[in-house]
């Protein structure tokens, strides 16, 4: 008898605790709205069965409870009943998955004048990388990795001498272009993850990894790491700054080629030795 | 082990198995340690699991105090939290539920639901159990190693679990390595058992669509664990190598802090098909034992014929098939072919199709039956509240677009905690409440009894319902400390807090369970044979608890199947399975 109460007041309880919650998804900054959707859509239809069993439960057990002299009916199947319900469940799962299979259609299909950046996870810090004047970024591989190559740039690819090198861990894009973000690892997985966004992806060594967004709202966001990589996991974390096109362009010259850090590093060294 | 007496090849065979063709123990140590009686070693089984699963929630409160009061507890430091992590989730899935479910509810009730005497290779599930002790005891050994057990988290991905920024990489990840591997060589062995016996030892008249509802989870999670262990096992033995002989089966070219490693080429993406080709079969392979005992322990306690046996059958067998072709819904940002989104999504969602089938079923069941609150059937409704609302989570996390804002959050933990955690955990204590007059011969106190469901299953919501909101906000899980992030407000730490003070009472209350427990087995209420007038076959054994041999001189003989609960014209509210048939009886 009380579980019926103690069912209802569950049922309850989780909605109030729905509705009055202050713990909701972040401000979404991205293009990514339609994964907000199907999420609500999911919660509608879930929510709605959750609800409709547990309150149907809850009336068994009061109606049915047992009282002195109660007999429980024989009925071993209802094969209308069943394939009634096997049907409803079916068109329920079909309206979650349909919407979000297109979603995620659109998710895999990077649009081609996507602006292209790289993101490198190492343990427990995020370096950025993005394509010089020629707009391609060289190749790179971890047994060019060395004290002035931190990246592992080929150093013989033409390519990937104007890449820019961003080693601030402070990601700069201009909002309203779409972005694809190549992901790189050089040692443990990682994965890109900025709430605001919606969009994740792990970072795989031995492979290249990628997801694409629109960023479309200005402002300074964290990048935290979302696959775990060691005890300094919760320490890795990154600034993703949403700027207008202008004020990217003004960071996006002060950056140092690869080609200039080479420089610098092999002129600090000389002077170095020479002292 | 046969006798030259009993006619061999002979058909049909005697009802009458003569019981010569068990050995019987003669000392103390063949009795009850060395013993080859399915109960006895149900009980090893049992027992050790659920002691390193006392271990494993004691790991759960280190976890849940450094997420509510971060750095205020000197001892936990980064190593000790990712150990505690780690070492709670697989203890939890595999050496506590795998176990629990498997060896001992399997090894106890598999003979006696089916009419036989024990085992099939009764040797070789002796075998069974002390593997799975040596591996138990590799695992906990860890903790007594340099460098302590590894903090890998249960998934021991690589290359980090086997690098030096992982705790435990010096002899903890090998350790547990080891002891999977064990685990595994363990379990085959009992697999086989439950498997062979369900399908070669029932006695006449138990034919498989006679079966308790029980044997059907089990059986059919024994064959799933039997395909997808050896995935794990792979697994295993290549990381092993990678790990101590510098192998490259899973470890690509990569520079570890500063220092270039001679590995080349391998993929860590690989093992995380091998890892999920078992780890979700798993899920199930833990949930198919609880939906068939949850169904025995709706049914006798609403005195009601389970709704829709057939359907609940193939339900089972349909949610194993498809469970072994959903493991890439874990893997949907790792890297992985986008393409495997599409295919991996419908094969998740198609499940939630037979699994609510067995949800309705449940709950219909309670139309119009003679609901007694004892305390197996509150458990068993806290399993339906409990499952229902993980089940539904698993439709957000499934369904891929969705699953990628929220995977990595603690809304997946607070999903299979509730899921495959809690309620699971449910039907393990209705379980015990109900067989333990069968097991022991005595009753357990319904007072205590009702008090600790009452704290475990409000309790248990309480902490993993709010916990999904948290995820939906973004915070991730596998953080030690979330420190100063930005969109985290500070509710977020008060809610924490929160969750952690009905974890650690929550946990503290079991004490109750255990008090009962051992209380019960010298001042319990006398049960007899059949304390809740139950159909099924286990109950109608000559002596409580059963013999060795279960049955004394005759093996039972069939004549219903084990849900002939309030069939018109009959005397009782419940015909036996091995009474005789009533005059017009039509039961299947």
């Amino acid at each position: 008898m009380s579980i019926a109460i103690a069912m209802v007041l569950v049922v309850a309880g989780s909605i109030l605790f729905h509705v009055l919650s202050p713990w909701r998804a972040t401000p979404i900054a991205s293009n990514w709205g339609f994964i907000d959707d199907t999420m609500g859509l999911t919660f509608l239809v879930t929510g709605a069965g959750f609800v409709a069993v547990i309150l149907f439960m809850a009336y068994c057990l009061y109606r049915f409870r047992h009282v002195p002299g109660r007999r429980a009916a024989y009925e071993p199947e209802n094969q209308k009943l069943e394939a009634w319900l096997g049907i409803v469940t079916t068109i329920a799962v079909i309206i979650l998955l349909a919407p979000g299979l297109l979603v995620w259609g659109q998710f895999i299909t990077v649009p081609k004048d996507a602006m292209v950046i790289e993101a490198v996870g190492v343990q427990w810090s995020w370096s950025f990388r993005l394509p010089g004047a020629d707009n391609q970024l060289g190749s790179s591989d971890v047994r060019y990795i060395d004290t002035t190559n931190s990246m592992g740039l080929s150093p013989a690819d033409p390519k990937g001498q104007d890449d820019l090198l961003i080693a601030s861990s402070e990601l700069h894009l201009p909002i309203g272009k779409p972005v694809k973000v190549l992901l790189r690892s050089i040692d443990v997985l990682h994965d890109f993850y900025v709430p605001e966004i919606r969009a994740k992806m792990d970072l795989v060594p031995g492979v290249v990894t990628y997801f694409w967004f629109t960023p479309t709202k200005i402002g300074e966001y964290e990048i935290l790491c979302a696959a775990y990589c060691g005890t300094g996991h919760p320490q890795m974390r990154g600034k993703m700054v949403i700027e207008s096109e202008a004020d990217f362009e003004t960071w996006r010259t002060a950056q140092q080629t690869f080609e200039q850090s080479r420089k610098s590093d092999a002129s600090r060294d000389k002077r170095a030795s020479a002292q | 082990m046969t006798d030259a007496s009993v006619p061999q090849n002979v058909a049909p065979p005697p009802a009458e198995v003569p019981d010569v063709d068990l050995y019987h123990a003669h000392s103390w140590i063949t009795k009850y340690v060395f013993s080859q009686d399915a109960k006895v070693i149900a009980i090893q089984y049992a027992g050790t699991a659920i002691t390193v699963g006392i271990l494993a929630l004691v790991l759960s409160w280190v976890i849940r105090l450094q997420l509510a009061f971060p750095g205020a507890i000197p001892f936990i430091d980064a190593n000790v939290y990712y150990q505690s992590v780690t070492m709670h989730g697989m203890i939890m899935v595999v050496y506590m539920l795998t176990a629990i479910f498997l060896g001992g509810f399997g090894n106890y009730l598999i003979p006696l639901m089916v009419g036989a005497r024990d085992m099939v290779f009764p040797y070789v599930n002796m075998l069974s159990y002390w593997v799975y002790l040596i591996a138990t005891l590799v695992l906990v050994s860890s903790y007594f190693f340099p460098g302590g057990p590894t903090g890998a988290g249960w998934t021991l991905y690589p290359p980090q679990s086997i690098l030096t920024g992982t705790p435990g990489h010096e002899y903890g990840i090998i350790l547990m390595l080891v002891s999977l591997i064990l685990f595994i060589v363990g379990f085959t062995m009992g697999g086989l058992n439950y498997v062979v016996t369900v399908l070669q030892a029932r006695t006449r008249g138990m034919t498989l669509m006679r079966m308790p509802l029980t044997v059907w989870g089990i059986f059919s999670a024994a064959v799933m664990a039997l395909l997808a262990f050896p995935g794990l096992f792979v697994a295993c033995v290549m990381l092993l190598l990678d790990r101590t002989l510098g192998t490259s089966f899973f470890m690509p070219s990569l520079v570890e802090l500063g220092e270039r490693k001679d590995y080349v080429g391998g993929s860590p993406i690989l093992f995380q098909h091998l890892f999920w080709f078992f780890g979700h079969p798993e899920v199930y392979i833990v949930a198919l034992p609880a939906f068939g005992i949850v169904s025995d322990l709706i049914s006798v306690h609403a005195r009601k014929n389970i709704f829709g046996y057939r359907m609940m059958v193939w339900a089972i067998i349909a949610i194993g098939v498809l469970s072994m072709v959903v493991w890439g819904h874990h893997m949907y940002i790792s890297g992985m072919d986008p393409w495997f989104g599409f295919f991996f999504a419908v094969t998740t969602l198609a499940i939630a199709v037979p699994t609510a089938l067995k949800v309705y079923n449940w709950v219909l069941t309670l139309w119009h039956a003679d609901i007694h609150f004892t305390t197996p059937m509150l458990f068993a409704l806290g399993f339906l509240v409990t499952f229902v609302n993980g089940g539904i989570t698993g439709l957000y996390l499934g369904n891929v677009i969705v699953d990628v804002p929220l995977s990595a959050t603690l809304f997946v933990v607070a999903h299979f905690h509730m899921v495959m955690g809690i309620a699971p955990v449910l039907v393990i204590f209705g379980a015990i409440y109900h067989w333990y007059p069968k097991i022991t011969g005595r009753m357990m106190d319904e007072r205590l009894g009702k008090i600790h469901f009452w704290i475990t299953f409000l309790g248990a919501y309480a902490i993993f319902f709010p916990m999904h909101y948290l995820g939906v906000l973004g915070m991730p899980r596998r953080f030690y400390e979330m420190g100063e992030t930005a969109f985290v407000p500070a509710s977020a730490a008060t809610l924490n807090i929160v969750i952690t003070v009905i974890a650690l009472a929550v946990g503290f209350a079991q004490s109750i369970f255990f008090y009962n427990l051992f209380k019960s087995l010298k001042y319990g209420a006398p049960a007899g044979g059949n304390p809740w007038r139950a159909a099924s076959l286990e109950w109608q054994t000559p002596e409580t608890p059963p013999g060795h041999g279960n049955w004394g001189k005759h093996l039972p003989v069939v004549y219903r199947w084990p849900y002939a609960y309030s069939v018109p014209g009959a005397p009782e509210d419940y015909l036996p399975q091995n009474a005789p048939p009533v005059r017009g009886e039509r039961s299947p």
